[in-house]
C-alpha cells in the first residue's frame, strides 16, 4: 500500500485508517442487513404467514405416522354378516376367507382384541366396544333406522363422533367406524408389513432361521421368487426403476461426453483458427445449456413418449453444452510443447491429438464425467418424475395416491442410498484413476472416453 | 536406474520389455474400450425397449413440437409482449425461490461446514455427525422433499424453497468444508488467545479467509438453483415451471404462452449464467488486486 510511505503526517494516516475501518464496518453490518431485508421481503412475498393457515397438519400427521406404521382393517358387511380382514384394507393384503390374525377370533360374535383392555365385539346385531376408563359403546346398525348408538352416561367426548347414520370412535388402540352397511375396525402396528412376503406366500411370518434352513435345503429359488414378486412392495419393479434411473444417468453423461469432446475442439482458439465456426460452436453450447433439462425433457417427451430413453436424451443434450464448455476451456489450457514434441517424432494429426492432447486433458475429462455421473443420478430422479421413468415415477405415483406413505418412505430411503452409493463410487473411481495418473502414468490409459 | 555397464543384450531386453508392455497396455485399453462400447450399446437398447416410443420412430419428430409451438407463437407475435408481461411475476417468483433458497442454504451450509471441520468445530466430537447430515442433505433430490411438502403445505413457492435450501445446504456444506480445510487456523488461535468466543472466532478469523471462495460457490449454486426452481414449479411449486405446465396442458391455442415462458426461462438462465460467471471470474482472478483493500 502506497499510503504507508513515511513522509505522510500521522494525522493523514490516521484519517486513512479511520476511513478503511468505516468502510469495513459498513460492509460487515450492511451485508447481513441486506440479506435480512431480502429474507423479510421473501417472507411476505411467499405469504409465509398465510401458509400456516393453509397448511394441512392433519396430512402431515398421517404422513409421518403412516410412513412407519400400518393398519389392519377388520370389516363386517352388515348386509350379509361376512367378515374380512385385510392389511391396509387392500385386496393384495387380504387374509384368505375364514382365516385371521390371532388377535381376531372369528365366530358368531367376532371378538377383536385391540390390547390394553380395548375389545371390540361384532355381534349378529350389535357392535360393542369396551373402552377402559370410559365404558362400553354399543351401536346397532339397521337398514331402516340408521345407526343407533348407546353411549355411557355423561357428555360425549370429542374422540367419539355420533350422528344418525354413523358412529366413529377413535382411541389410541385403534379406530371403530359403524355405518348402516358396514362396521370397520382399524388396528395400528409399527413397521412395514408384508415387506418380505405377502400373505399368500408359504413363507409369510416364518422366522429368519427357518427361512435360512429351508433355503439351504433347496428352496432358495422359491423363497427369492416369492420375495421378488411381492405384490405389495413390488421389489422387482423397484429394482428395475433404480436400474433405469442409473441407466439414464450413465447413458446421458457418457453420451454427452462422447459428443462434446470432438465439438469442444471446434470451440477453442488454439485448435480451430476459424473464428466464425468457433463462435457458432460456443453459441450452440450456450444454447443447449440455457434451454435447460426441463424444456428438453418436455420437448423430447413429445417425440419419444415417457420412459428412460427420453430422460437419457434430455440429460445428454443438456450436458453436451456443459461438457463442451468445460472441455473447450481445458483444451485451451493444454501445453503446446507436448504437442510439438510428438510432432517432432513425425506424428500425423490424429497421432498428435491422441498422444499430445488427450493425455493432458484426461484427468479433467474423467473427473468431470464422474462428477456429473453422480449429480445426474439425482437429475435422472427428477426428470423421471416429470417424464415418467425410473424411481422418480414410482415416487410420484406413490405420493399421488396419498396413502402409501410407507412406500414413499421406502423409495426415499432407496433414492438417498442410490445417490450416496453413486457418490461414493464416482469418488472412488476418480481417486483411483487420477491418482494413478501421477503415480503410475500408465494406469488410466484404457479408460479414455 | 541407468546402468553404465549395460551390454547389448540388456538393451535388447529393455526394448523387448517395452514392446511387451506397450502391447499389454494396448490390449487392456482395447478390452476396456470394447467393454465400454458394449455397455453403452446394451444400455441404449434397454432404455429404448423400455421407453414408450422408440428412438428410430421418434428422432425425426423431435422438432415437430418446437416447430408447432414456434409457428403458433409466430402467428400471434403481437401478443408476445403482453404475454411476457403476464408471466413476469412468475419469473420473479422463480428467481426469488432460487435466491432465497441459495441464501438460506448458504447460511446453513456455512454452519454445517464449520461444524464438520477439525479445529473449527464447536463440538469436535460431533464432526462425523455433521458430515453425515450434509451427506444425506446432499443426496436428497429436491423433488422428493418438494413433493412431500406440497402434500402438507399445499402448492406454492415455500415447499420448493425449503426443498432447494436443504439440498443446497448439503452440497455447499461439503464444498465449504473443503475450503475450510485449506484455511489457516492461526487467526482463530490468535482470536482465542484474546478471549473471543466461538462465533467471534469464526466471523472474524475464518470467514474473511474463505469468503471469496464461499461467494463463488454460492453463485454457482444460484445458477443451478434457478434451473431447479423452474423444474419444481413443474410439479406444482409455483413460478415459471407451474405456468409452463398449465400452458402446455391447455395444448394448442395456448402455445404462444408456452413460447413466452420458454423465452423468459431461457433468457433468465443465460443472463444469470453470464452474470455469475463474470462475478466468479472476478472473485478468483481479481483476488490479488483486492487483497490490500
Amino acid at each position: 500500500m502506497s499510503s504507508l510511505s513515511t513522509d505522510l503526517p500521522t494525522q493523514a494516516l490516521k484519517a486513512d485508517a479511520e476511513r478503511l475501518f468505516n468502510r469495513k464496518r459498513m460492509v460487515n453490518f450492511g451485508l447481513p442487513g441486506l440479506v435480512l431485508v431480502y429474507l423479510i421481503y421473501v417472507f411476505f412475498a411467499f405469504d409465509v404467514p398465510g401458509l400456516t393457515e393453509r397448511a394441512n397438519w392433519e396430512n402431515g400427521k398421517t404422513l409421518v405416522s403412516d410412513s412407519y406404521s400400518y393398519k389392519t382393517h377388520v370389516e363386517r358387511d352388515n348386509r350379509n354378516g361376512e367378515i374380512s380382514v385385510a392389511i391396509e384394507g387392500e385386496r393384495k393384503g387380504a387374509y384368505p376367507d375364514g382365516s385371521a390374525p390371532d388377535w381376531v377370533a372369528l365366530g358368531d360374535t367376532t371378538v377383536i382384541d385391540l390390547e390394553d383392555g380395548h375389545v371390540v365385539r361384532f355381534g349378529p346385531e350389535t357392535v360393542e366396544y369396551d373402552i377402559p376408563g370410559y365404558g362400553t359403546v354399543r351401536a346397532t346398525p339397521s337398514r331402516s333406522a340408521g345407526v343407533q348408538a348407546e353411549l355411557p352416561a355423561g357428555e360425549v367426548p370429542d374422540w367419539i363422533n355420533v350422528s344418525k347414520n354413523r358412529l366413529a370412535v377413535k382411541t389410541d388402540a385403534g379406530r371403530l367406524t359403524v355405518t348402516r352397511n358396514r362396521s370397520e375396525v382399524f388396528r395400528y402396528f409399527t413397521g412395514w408389513e408384508l415387506f418380505w412376503f405377502t400373505l399368500d406366500s408359504p413363507y409369510y411370518g416364518k422366522a429368519f432361521s427357518e427361512l435360512a434352513s429351508r433355503a439351504v435345503s433347496g428352496e432358495a429359488g422359491a423363497i427369492f421368487n416369492d420375495f421378488w414378486t411381492n405384490k405389495m412392495w413390488r421389489h422387482q419393479d423397484v429394482a428395475w426403476a433404480i436400474f433405469e434411473t442409473i441407466l439414464m444417468a450413465f447413458l446421458g453423461t457418457l453420451g454427452a461426453g462422447m459428443i462434446a469432446l470432438p465439438l469442444a475442439f471446434l470451440a477453442t482458439r488454439n485448435f480451430n483458427p476459424l473464428r466464425s465456426l468457433r463462435f457458432a460452436t460456443r453459441r450452440v453450447f450456450d444454447f443447449v445449456r440455457g434451454v435447460d433439462a426441463l424444456i428438453w425433457t418436455v420437448v423430447l417427451a413429445r417425440a419419444f413418449g415417457p420412459g428412460p430413453l427420453t430422460g437419457a436424451l434430455a440429460i445428454l443434450v443438456t450436458d453436451t453444452g456443459t461438457f463442451g464448455k468445460i472441455f473447450s476451456e481445458a483444451l485451451e489450457n493444454v501445453d503446446e510443447k507436448q504437442i510439438e514434441g510428438v510432432q517432432s517424432t513425425g506424428a500425423n494429426a490424429p497421432q498428435r491429438y491422441r498422444f499430445g492432447v488427450i493425455p493432458q486433458i484426461t484427468p479433467i475429462l474423467l473427473s468431470q464425467l464422474l462428477y456429473f455421473l453422480e449429480s445426474n443420478t439425482r437429475s435422472a430422479t427428477v426428470i423421471g418424475a416429470i417424464t415418467g421413468g425410473g424411481i422418480g415415477l414410482l415416487l410420484t405415483q406413490a405420493i399421488i395416491t396419498q396413502k402409501d406413505w410407507e412406500e414413499v418412505a421406502y423409495y426415499i430411503v432407496l433414492i438417498i442410498l442410490m445417490v450416496m452409493l453413486m457418490d461414493w463410487f464416482s469418488g472412488w473411481l476418480r481417486r483411483r484413476l487420477i491418482r494413478g495418473e501421477t503415480g503410475k502414468p500408465r494406469k488410466p490409459r484404457g479408460a479414455k472416453v | 536406474m541407468a546402468d553404465l555397464t549395460a551390454t547389448a543384450e540388456s538393451v535388447d531386453q529393455i526394448r523387448d520389455e517395452y514392446t511387451a508392455m506397450t502391447r499389454r497396455k494396448r490390449v487392456y485399453g482395447g478390452i476396456l474400450l470394447i467393454l465400454f462400447v458394449a455397455l453403452m450399446v446394451a444400455g441404449f437398447r434397454t432404455a429404448d425397449s423400455r421407453n414408450a416410443g422408440s428412438f428410430v420412430d421418434g428422432w425425426h419428430r423431435i422438432l415437430d413440437y418446437p416447430a408447432e409451438v414456434l409457428s403458433e407463437a409466430w402467428e400471434k407475435i403481437a401478443e408476445l409482449p403482453a404475454n411476457l408481461v403476464t408471466f413476469f411475476p412468475a419469473l420473479i417468483e422463480t428467481i426469488n425461490i432460487a435466491a432465497a433458497s441459495t441464501l438460506i442454504g448458504t447460511l446453513a451450509g456455512t454452519f454445517l461446514a464449520l461444524m464438520s471441520t477439525r479445529g473449527m468445530a464447536l463440538w469436535p466430537r460431533l464432526i462425523p455427525l455433521f458430515r453425515r447430515i450434509s451427506d444425506v442433505f446432499r443426496a436428497i433430490p429436491e423433488i422428493v422433499i418438494a413433493l412431500v411438502l406440497i402434500f402438507i403445505l399445499g402448492g406454492g413457492p415455500v415447499p420448493a424453497m425449503i426443498a432447494i435450501a436443504i439440498h443446497t445446504a448439503g452440497a455447499l456444506g461439503k464444498l465449504f468444508s473443503e475450503v475450510n480445510e485449506n484455511a489457516s487456523l492461526k487467526p482463530v488461535e490468535g482470536l482465542q488467545s484474546v478471549g473471543a468466543n466461538w462465533s467471534q472466532r469464526m466471523y472474524l478469523g475464518v470467514i474473511p479467509q474463505v469468503g471469496p471462495n464461499y461467494v463463488s460457490y454460492a453463485l454457482l449454486r444460484f445458477e443451478i438453483n434457478i434451473r431447479a426452481s423452474a423444474i419444481l414449479g413443474f410439479v406444482g411449486a409455483g413460478g415459471l415451471g407451474y405456468e409452463l405446465r398449465n400452458a402446455m396442458s391447455w395444448g394448442q391455442g395456448r402455445y404462444d404462452e408456452a413460447a413466452a415462458i420458454f423465452l423468459l426461462l431461457f433468457v433468465t438462465i443465460v443472463i444469470v449464467d453470464q452474470l455469475s460467471g463474470a462475478l466468479r471470474d472476478r472473485l478468483t482472478h481479481g483476488a490479488e488486486k483486492g487483497a490490500t483493500a
